[in-house]
């Protein structure tokens, strides 16, 4: 059982979460995730590493409400205990020699966006955040990630904080400014990677994405979060979740993480529905 | 008076059109009479041919004897000498090729039902053993086992018995390994797995589940932290897929995926979060075990044509015959000398269809069997809405990518010598994890064997 210290509202479908997890937070990396299950009944559900203490030992979370688990943890209060908790898992984020870096966070991808912007600072290369929310409600992290930016855009779509339009518009106005980077790194919907990508490829510059697959066991077994990868299957639990955004099949991804879709949607309205019981 | 019946003590199952839509065990066990009874068929032989044909050579002659005298208890007790999983093994051991293979009643009329009888103890034990373990003497040395399946719990539990002070580490949130993930309740309860979990814990084991070692912890920092020595019991987890065109369209599984979602997340109760897809009709390509766990998992979920797609013959499938039957009775349609080419989806990229071809065996490939060969001409499609790969799974690299000093072979199994004895000094490794995908019993055998290395490893540098 893994008790949560800190419980932080970050917006009304976002929320932060510190764990204590010794073994994990020793050796936990940016660009690795933990698998959780919340109680006896729950699934396993992947959650990116959003920041980690080694010497407090603690594993921070952040995680969006989106259906029955993600619903259930959120319930969850300070003091209290999840499941099972286990990583740091995949590959971390490849951060060597990188001198320029655009990093594109989309919506709640900032959370895993956030620890490689702030590594590659604490590396002494330059950083340009460009990060991008729905509207002014849904922002999360903009202190953080400006602390750690040489340049910052925040972008919403309904233009309600920071200026109006799309991540891609933004970085597409710094690329043709002049900004040669070395790399951008894109995390959020795979929607907003795929467009990242194909906008990336356009100027010839090397782009890493990290993917979000379903996934059970997190460390290989299984192949539930398989994805084509330069024509290749690969495992995104253990060969990834960061792959080479210009040899990933965004489509097929796409529509695999709609396999369940019904099944989860039944179940965020039972789970809804017992809490509201509670609440009576 | 020997009982000289030529057959066996049939065992009381469900009936297969009852079973075939529930989780419950298929196989009911003897009762106390049945079970006296089938004792009674054992001789004594003088020379034991069927201990010699147990990989952890439990004194079969021995422990009947005890059921003849209606000493459950002590018959159990005598397993226990030599296994630490019986209620596991009586159920789950292929014994038609091991101890029931040696048996001199099974030259004319069928071998003493050895498996049955020691499931009948097991299950008679936990019913009815109201002490607890006996907790060893503690030796002073510390041993960290990685993996809670059934070489690693072996392991652990022999080390125990010495003992030693044994950690063992599991990835998983469950310990048992592919007695959890990957056999079905029907054939093994998970409830029985538990029970054998919780008495190596009550033994002294400490049992560590959400550990990745490769990840969370690795093998130097085992050692680090004062294991003197550390058996590697990790499996072969890894699927294999066809790499044929479709595979990777929504409805199509991994064997391990499928079992894991069924067995280890109880995908099929209500209850549980863990989603899985409902199917009308499914293929399960393999003639395994696994196979044959996932076809008749399928079944259970409420598929109305469930088959089992194989390359070779029904003569050629490497499952065990009972498995084979069982999954006939209830249903599964066996698609033999079939192979796919392609798996075949709709515009939202569910699987509608897999397109098969024919095949008819040649001559014996470098392995001894008949190499199948495609029909010309012969392709057409089954009408199924979800596929299981069950071809085959080879070891996960996490381990031996992170450790140095660890040699594999090209397979990516661990090498290691007759005791478990890897190249790296204090490291042991047994099971799946060095011979590839193989039997509950073989990895429980080596498990057995490096314990025994293990001890005499540490007790040497001393």
């Amino acid at each position: 059982m893994y008790k949560i210290l800190t419980k932080k509202i970050l917006n009304p479908t976002v929320t932060l979460m510190e764990v204590d997890a010794p073994m994990i937070a020793k050796k936990a990396e940016p660009g690795q995730f933990i698998i959780l299950r919340v109680d006896a009944e729950g699934e396993r559900i992947p959650l990116t590493i959003a920041d980690f203490d080694r010497e407090k030992g603690t594993v921070t979370i952040i995680f969006q409400i989106v259906g029955a688990t993600t619903e259930k943890l959120n319930h969850l209060e300070e003091g209290e205990f999840i499941h099972d908790f286990v990583g740091p898992l995949g590959v971390p984020s490849h951060t060597d020699g990188l001198k320029k870096v655009a990093v594109v966070g989309g919506g709640v991808g900032c959370a895993i966006a956030y620890p490689i912007a702030k590594k590659l600072h604490h590396l002494g290369a330059e950083v340009h955040s460009i990060v991008g929310f729905r509207n002014k409600d849904l922002v999360i992290l903009e202190d953080e990630f400006r602390a750690v930016s040489d340049v910052m855009k925040l972008m919403t779509d309904d233009g309600s904080h920071g200026e109006k339009g799309l991540v891609t518009n933004a970085l597409e106005e710094l690329i043709k400014a002049g900004n040669q980077y070395d790399e951008v790194i894109a995390i959020g919907p795979l929607v907003m990677m795929k467009f990242v990508c194909k906008l990336t490829k356009e100027y010839g510059i090397k782009t890493v994405v990290s993917m979000n697959p379903i996934m059970i066991d997190g460390t290989g077994m299984c192949g539930g979060c398989r994805l084509t990868v330069g024509g290749e299957t690969k495992f995104a639990c253990v060969d990834g979740p960061d792959f080479d955004g210009h040899l990933v099949d965004f489509d097929e991804a796409m529509e695999r993480g709609t396999m369940y879709k019904e099944f989860e949607t039944r179940k965020r309205e039972e789970v809804c529905n017992l809490y509201k019981k509670e609440v009576k | 008076m020997p009982n000289m019946s030529l057959k066996k003590n049939e065992m009381p199952v469900q009936d297969p059109n009852v079973r075939n839509k529930n989780f419950k065990e298929v196989a009911l066990g003897y009762t106390e009479e049945q079970a006296v009874d089938e004792a009674n068929r054992c001789l004594h032989c003088p020379k034991k041919p069927c201990q010699s044909g147990c990989p952890v050579s439990i004194n079969i002659p021995e422990f009947i004897a005890k059921i003849k005298e209606r000493d459950f208890e002590g018959a159990y007790q005598v397993i226990h000498q030599s296994s630490s999983l019986p209620a596991v093994c009586g159920r789950v051991c292929p014994q038609e090729t091991q101890c029931e293979s040696k048996c001199v009643r099974g030259i004319k009329g069928e071998p003493v039902a050895i498996g049955r009888l020691e499931r009948f103890v097991a299950d008679w034990h936990n019913a009815h053993a109201t002490e607890a373990p006996v907790v060893p003497t503690p030796n002073g040395h510390k041993v960290a086992i990685i993996g809670a399946g059934p070489s690693g719990l072996t392991c652990a539990g022999d080390l125990a018995k010495m003992g030693y002070d044994v950690t063992v580490f599991e990835a998983l949130h469950l310990a048992g390994g592919v007695l959890v993930y990957g056999i079905p309740e029907f054939r093994l309860p998970k409830s029985i797995v538990q029970h054998e979990v919780d008495n190596l814990i009550a033994m002294g084991v400490k049992v560590n589940t959400n550990v990745v070692v490769g990840r969370t912890i690795e093998v130097d920092e085992l050692f680090e932290q004062g294991f003197e020595a550390i058996f590697i019991g990790s499996g072969a987890g890894l699927p294999r897929f066809m790499n044929i065109p479709g595979e990777n369209f929504k409805g199509v599984y991994s064997a391990n995926e499928f079992l894991t979602r069924v067995n280890l997340m109880k995908a099929y109760k209500p209850e549980s979060d863990t989603p899985i897809k409902k199917n009308t009709s499914v293929a399960v390509v393999g003639g395994g075990n696994v196979a044959m766990d996932a076809a008749r998992c399928a079944k259970r979920l409420g598929a109305e044509n469930v088959y089992i797609v194989y390359r070779r013959g029904l003569e050629e499938m490497p499952a065990r015959k009972e498995e084979v039957e069982h999954a006939m009775e209830e249903g599964i349609i066996f698609k033999t000398l079939n192979n796919p080419v392609e798996i075949l989806g709709n515009e939202h990229k569910f699987v509608t269809g897999m397109k098969c071809v024919e095949m008819e065996l040649g001559e014996p490939d470098a392995s001894g069997r008949r190499r199948p060969v495609e029909k010309p001409d012969s392709e057409f499609v089954l009408d199924v809405d979800c596929v299981v790969m069950s071809i085959g799974t080879s070891p996960n690299p996490l381990i031996r990518n992170t450790t140095k000093g660890l040699d594999t072979n090209k397979h990516g199994c661990f090498i290691a010598d007759e005791n478990g004895q890897t190249s790296r000094e204090g490291v042991f490794a047994g099971g799946d994890a060095v011979t590839g995908a193989a039997t509950v019993i073989l990895a429980m055998g080596a498990g057995k064997t490096a314990a025994k290395a293990m001890d005499e490893y540490i007790k040497s540098k001393k």
